[in-house]
């Protein structure tokens, strides 16, 4: 049942560093991240890792595996072959503080970019009534764990270092679809997300998508949905001439 | 070295729902507040609560009610809760969980827009608010964002978005310091806490006149659990060596339903939701056995066929429900003693089945994450198969002594929220009540922090003799090159697991105290390999302490507790004492964590208006002819 | 987190890996699928619009469709009408095959493919891309990808009026191959068109309470369901198109006869 596999692990400190070779034991059902603890405990106890629930419900453990950006709590050995050497490293776009960990302070500070959530100020709680229909489309956003491997794939930021100040990456685009589409929220965030938030530096490639572990329709479901509502703000004509007659004022129909 | 050093009102330790509710009501309340959590904010255990925040808001059942909610909880946990702490949370849970609704949160809604609310084990209504099974994940997300709210408010007023409310994530506190100068009493008071940052390994200090603990459980002291790493007992073990007290720590929830397969995700929870929305437990021979253990208590309430429990699904109104909704320590044992009787799965645990009560497409609907954790972890199709399940260590009930209404510990400026704190679920946790739990308790103690400090004639000060010591005890085991900490903390899992697990006895619990207490001789000698700069094998060094402590108490509290009762079971002391009812185990410990003691205290008897919502024939199942006596001649008044 | 603000510059930076990808799997054929597939649609519509056996009764080849001159057959003109009149004498195509190709060029899965396959930006998910700067479409010239809800208007026209085609076809030559050839891809063009995003959010998509709109709501799930597979309507449509167009100019040029064709 078990196995020896080869394992190449980026080790460093800062930016310096480089990929250590092991082997290690691997059994049946195991995961990456069961392989990294394993090296720690047997053969680099100092070996950084992030990890909290191991169940892919917490997205701490972002890591790339043979290049890929994966939860190592979700990637299962069996998806390998015996024979394969496995090489994982931290997520590159993100500075690196020690092995596997990575600086991923850009999304907090994103985060705090983004207006929050603004109820009509005549609303108490418990007074809000909400049709199950209404709410199923920011539900699907709510869905992200924030492992933040949407931000680390996106080549927007991945490729391009300076974009980082105008761009807030797909977790935090969707996250503006999220409150543009929550029914009580009352913030007009066209604008915003393509002057602010770099909503025109996505060119759609999907990236997000693919990686995401949530399987949260990360493009097709917040991204373009935003570029078109940015469009109704900024680029058509005839929205803006029908919006001017008929006078509603709100984004929100 | 150079410690880094903070001023604050309140300093909060653990960014958990309890928390960053209590964070956020000190902060409202005007005091500059830190948040300190070992992990990224926005990581911590309560992502990992499926089921929902159980409010009797009475959105799909109108029947209900503060006082069945309460009824249903001190039921749950078997008489033995601090009854005003159940009160205050069945009063207050609706309220708490709709002020998260205008923080933003998305709760499912029924048909007339309101939040939805489902049924779960030991419920009598539907009263679980929740979203899908990632209710966990949104009520966190929601404090996360009400917490960043409140900074872009600050940000906007102050120039500075850190000004009242800071997070320091991946920063853990070791210590909690006091000033015992003349003016705060004989036993001290709080006055800072101290600890590490993860990243670089650099100390830190906070002065700081209150401290909120809300570090959640204890699970890392066991080899199956459904907690992560950060479940070390550390507020626990804090409180202990601050002077405070923990009490019903023999009390450690076992839920029923983990994965037992693969063995590396063995432990990780199945929801309760699975049973809720008809899934079914098997033994290997096909019969679903919950049907041969419902408990004599419980009799009148749990459909004794399968016809009238499979009725319940569809007519909740005329049939009782399935026995497969016991409450959680009911059906813990009874899949162990399946498993013992040798009926169980291949892998060690029973058969979970939905695939055959529902459509796929059901299934899917409304159990995503679970189909989604077992396709991914497992390799399993839920729709297709049975899933494995068996018990696992999910929750402690027990924890720091508190002051209901406050949050306060015994030390004046300690306060506790959350599954750090005790009392509040008795013996034994609904489903359902914790993450209510965090959000009304997490606000108490914030605002009880709060009122604290207003209150304070002077503000206490760190004595520099502390820091240093401190700051010795932090760097040790760098400084040791002993044995590997990760040895040590798998013997004690072992340990705690075989002997202090599901079901107890005498002898394997002395066994147990014998075992930890070697291990602490061992502990103090581990040695961390590497540097300071994000060492596991340091920061798992640091840990060890408290998990041995915590396991102690635990281990001393279950020896002294003759009787079996919700998360405690003893089988050569099998039935339930109603003389052990009124008694609480109290647990303290010298400063230096050596010796640790556990007493009895009495509870206080439940006030008159709460103890005559129940009827006579349920109370005689509990409470003493004494108490009873008091009880008939309080109805006949 | 941030307030750990590190010391050495060094701190901050990125791992430094040289390879551009450590991915093992083969990234590299979707970008080289797309290139291929794509520039043999292009040489083959290039080569379409200037062959002028686009029309033979009672198929009309779609990459010609409508005709709009007086240049074009009698039967082939757009209910006999030819606003163009006889000045315009190039091939008709020309005249109109910019809509659908516009409707296509600013697709948003197309966007995405070429992104991918011919600009390499990036060439696959996790692989750096080669440019030093980028700008997406924040500004001139790829802003103009905002322009594509006009092309879906002129797409639906288009895609009507292919239908319409398929229908005359039905009409005159119910057994034809040919005329099963076209319904097919009429209806597959339709649907590709019915699927796109900014039909999507135009039926329901911009509005933020579906409960008050149950009509429009309804589009908008049948939308989405058909939006999923954007992407594959999107190549079949294409190669359908390609296809119908083909042998309607074969059967035009009498290379394809037999008694059905």
């Amino acid at each position: 049942m078990s196995y020896k596999a080869k394992f190449r692990v980026w080790r460093g400190e800062g930016g310096e560093g480089r990929l250590e070779d092991f082997t290690v034991e691997v059994n049946e059902g195991e995961v990456v991240l069961d392989i990294i603890h394993r090296l720690q405990a047997t053969q680099a106890p100092d070996l950084a890792v992030r990890w909290n629930c191991k169940a892919g419900k917490c997205g701490s453990c972002s890591m790339e595996i043979n290049g890929k950006p994966r939860l190592g709590c979700m990637t299962r050995m069996s998806t390998f072959t015996e024979d394969e050497t496995i090489t994982v490293t931290p997520m590159r776009t993100f500075p690196v503080i020690k092995d596997l960990v990575t600086d991923v302070s850009f999304n907090y500070q994103k985060a705090r970019e983004i207006p929050s959530f603004t109820p009509p100020a005549d609303v108490k709680p418990g007074e809000y009534r909400m049709q199950q229909i209404d709410v199923e489309r920011s539900q699907e956003f709510r869905k992200c764990i924030e492992c933040f491997m949407c931000n680390n794939v996106c080549h927007v930021i991945r490729d391009h270092e300076e974009n980082k100040p105008g761009f807030a990456g797909p977790r935090f685009l969707m996250r503006i679809a999220e409150l543009d589409m929550h029914p009580y929220d009352v913030v007009d965030r066209k604008d915003a997300a393509q002057e602010e938030h770099g909503l025109g530096y996505c060119n759609i490639t999907k990236c997000c998508t693919e990686v995401c572990p949530e399987h949260i329709k990360i493009t097709d479901n917040a991204l373009i949905p935003m570029k078109e509502r940015v469009v109704d703000r900024k680029y058509d004509p005839l929205v803006w001439l029908g919006n001017k007659i008929f006078k509603r004022s709100g984004s929100k129909s | 070295m150079e410690i880094e050093r903070h001023e604050y009102d309140v300093v909060v330790i653990g960014a958990g729902g309890a928390g960053l509710r209590a964070a956020i009501e000190a902060r409202q309340q005007g005091k500059r507040t830190a948040i300190v959590c070992k992990s990224l904010f926005g990581k911590a255990h309560t992502v990992m609560a499926e089921g929902g925040a159980a409010a009797a808001m009475g959105n799909v059942n109108s029947d209900d009610n503060w006082m069945v909610h309460f009824r249903d909880t001190m039921r749950g946990g078997k008489f033995l809760n601090n009854w005003r702490m159940a009160e205050l949370h069945a009063k207050e849970a609706p309220d708490r969980v709709w002020e998260l609704e205008a923080w933003g949160a998305l709760f499912d809604r029924t048909k007339d827009g309101k939040i939805s609310q489902r049924n779960f084990g030991g419920h009598e209504y539907p009263r679980l608010a929740h979203v899908g099974d990632r209710t966990g994940l949104e009520m966190i997300r929601t404090l996360q964002q009400r917490v960043v709210a409140l900074q872009q408010e600050d940000e906007r007023l102050h120039g500075d978005a850190e000004a009242y409310i800071k997070v320091f994530a991946e920063c853990t506190i070791t210590r909690l310091l006091k000033d015992h100068g003349p003016a705060h009493g004989p036993g001290g008071a709080i006055a800072g806490a101290f600890g590490y940052w993860r990243e670089h390994g650099r100390l830190i200090l906070f002065d700081a006149p209150a401290v909120v603990l809300a570090t959640g459980g204890i699970g890392k002291s066991y080899v199956v659990t459904s907690n992560s790493w950060e479940y070390t007992g550390d507020g626990h073990a804090l409180a202990l060596l601050a002077g405070a007290k923990l009490i019903n720590m023999e009390f450690i929830q076992f839920h029923p339903t983990g994965m037992v397969w693969p063995p590396s995700v063995r432990g990780i929870l199945v929801t309760e939701s699975v049973r809720g929305d008809g899934g079914v437990l098997r033994n290997s021979e096909g019969r679903r056995f919950m049907f041969d253990y419902i408990p004599e208590v419980f009799k009148d309430k749990y459909a004794t066929t399968e016809e009238e429990g499979d009725r319940w699904y569809t007519d909740q109104a005329n049939n009782r429900r399935p026995p497969e909704l016991l409450p959680r320590d009911e059906v813990a044992r009874a899949i162990n003693a399946e498993v013992k009787a040798g009926r169980g799965s291949p892998q060690g645990g029973v058969y979970l089945d939905v695939s055959t009560r529902l459509p796929a497409a059901e299934i899917v609907r409304r159990l995503p994450s679970m189909h989604h954790q077992f396709k991914e972890l497992a390799d399993v199709d839920i729709t297709a198969e049975p899933m494995q399940v068996g018990p696992t260590c999910h929750y402690i009930m027990g924890g720091v002594e508190v002051d209901a209404d406050t949050g306060a510990a015994a030390v004046p400026g300690l306060f506790a929220a959350g599954e750090v704190s005790g009392g509040m679920h008795g013996s034994n946790r609904l489903g359902g009540n914790s993450l209510s739990d965090l959000l009304v308790f997490g606000r108490r103690a914030g605002a009880g922090a709060a009122a604290y400090v207003d209150r304070l004639a002077a503000r206490p000060s760190v004595p520099e003799e502390s820091v240093a010591a401190a700051r010795t005890e932090a760097l040790a085991p760098l400084e040791r090159s002993g044995e590997n900490p990760y040895e040590v903390h798998q013997e004690l899992q072992r340990t705690m697991n075989e002997l202090v697990g599901i079901i107890r006895n005498a002898d394997e619990v002395t066994e147990a105290l014998e075992a930890v207490g070697k291990l602490k001789e061992r502990a103090r000698n581990v040695g961390a390999a590497g540097g300071r700069i994000y060492n596991p094998g340091w920061h798992l060094a640091l840990d060890l302490r408290n998990m041995l402590l915590v396991s102690e108490c635990v281990a001393r509290a279950a020896l002294l507790r003759e009787e079996s009762r919700g998360g405690h079971t003893r089988d050569d002391f099998p039935g339930m004492s109603a003389e052990w009812r009124r008694r609480l185990l109290v647990c303290g410990a010298s400063p230096d964590g050596s010796a640790v003691t556990v007493e009895e205290k009495v509870q206080p008897a439940m006030r008159d208006d709460l103890i005559t919502l129940f009827d006579r024939a349920e109370l005689e199942k509990y409470i003493t002819s004494e108490e009873l006596a008091d009880f008939d001649a309080l109805v006949k008044e | 987190m941030t307030q750990t603000a590190a010391d050495s510059p060094a701190r901050r930076q990125r791992a430094q890996i040289k390879e551009r990808t450590l991915r093992t799997d083969q990234w590299w054929r979707y970008p080289l699928v797309t290139f291929i597939i794509f520039t043999a649609f292009l040489v083959y519509a290039t080569w379409a619009i200037f062959d002028m056996d686009y029309f033979v009764s009672p198929y009309h080849a779609p990459f010609a469709s409508p005709c709009l001159a007086t240049s074009c057959p009698e039967e082939a003109r757009l209910f006999g009408l030819a606003p163009f009149g006889d000045w315009y004498t190039w091939p008709p195509g020309i005249l109109i095959l910019g809509l659908p190709a516009g409707f296509r060029f600013t697709c948003y899965y197309y966007r995405k493919a070429y992104y991918r396959g011919f600009w390499l930006s990036p060439p696959a998910c996790a692989v750096g891309e080669p440019h030093r700067t980028y700008t997406g479409e924040s500004r001139f010239p790829l802003i103009l990808q905002n322009v594509h809800r006009y092309f879906f208007y002129a797409a639906i026209v288009i895609g009507l009026i292919l239908a319409y085609d398929a229908v005359l076809a039905l009409v005159h030559k119910p057994a034809g191959l040919g005329t099963w050839i076209l319904i097919a891809n009429a209806i597959l063009i339709n649907l590709y068109t019915l699927s796109c995003h900014s039909c999507r959010h135009i039926t329901a998509g911009r509005l933020t309470h579906f409960s008050r709109h149950p009509v429009r709501y309804k589009a908008w799930t049948v939308v989405s369901k058909l939006n999923a597979k954007h992407q594959e309507l999107a190549l079949v449509s294409m190669f359908s198109v390609m296809g119908a167009d083909l042998y309607v100019r074969l059967v035009a040029k009498g290379i394809v006869s037999f008694p059905f064709a």
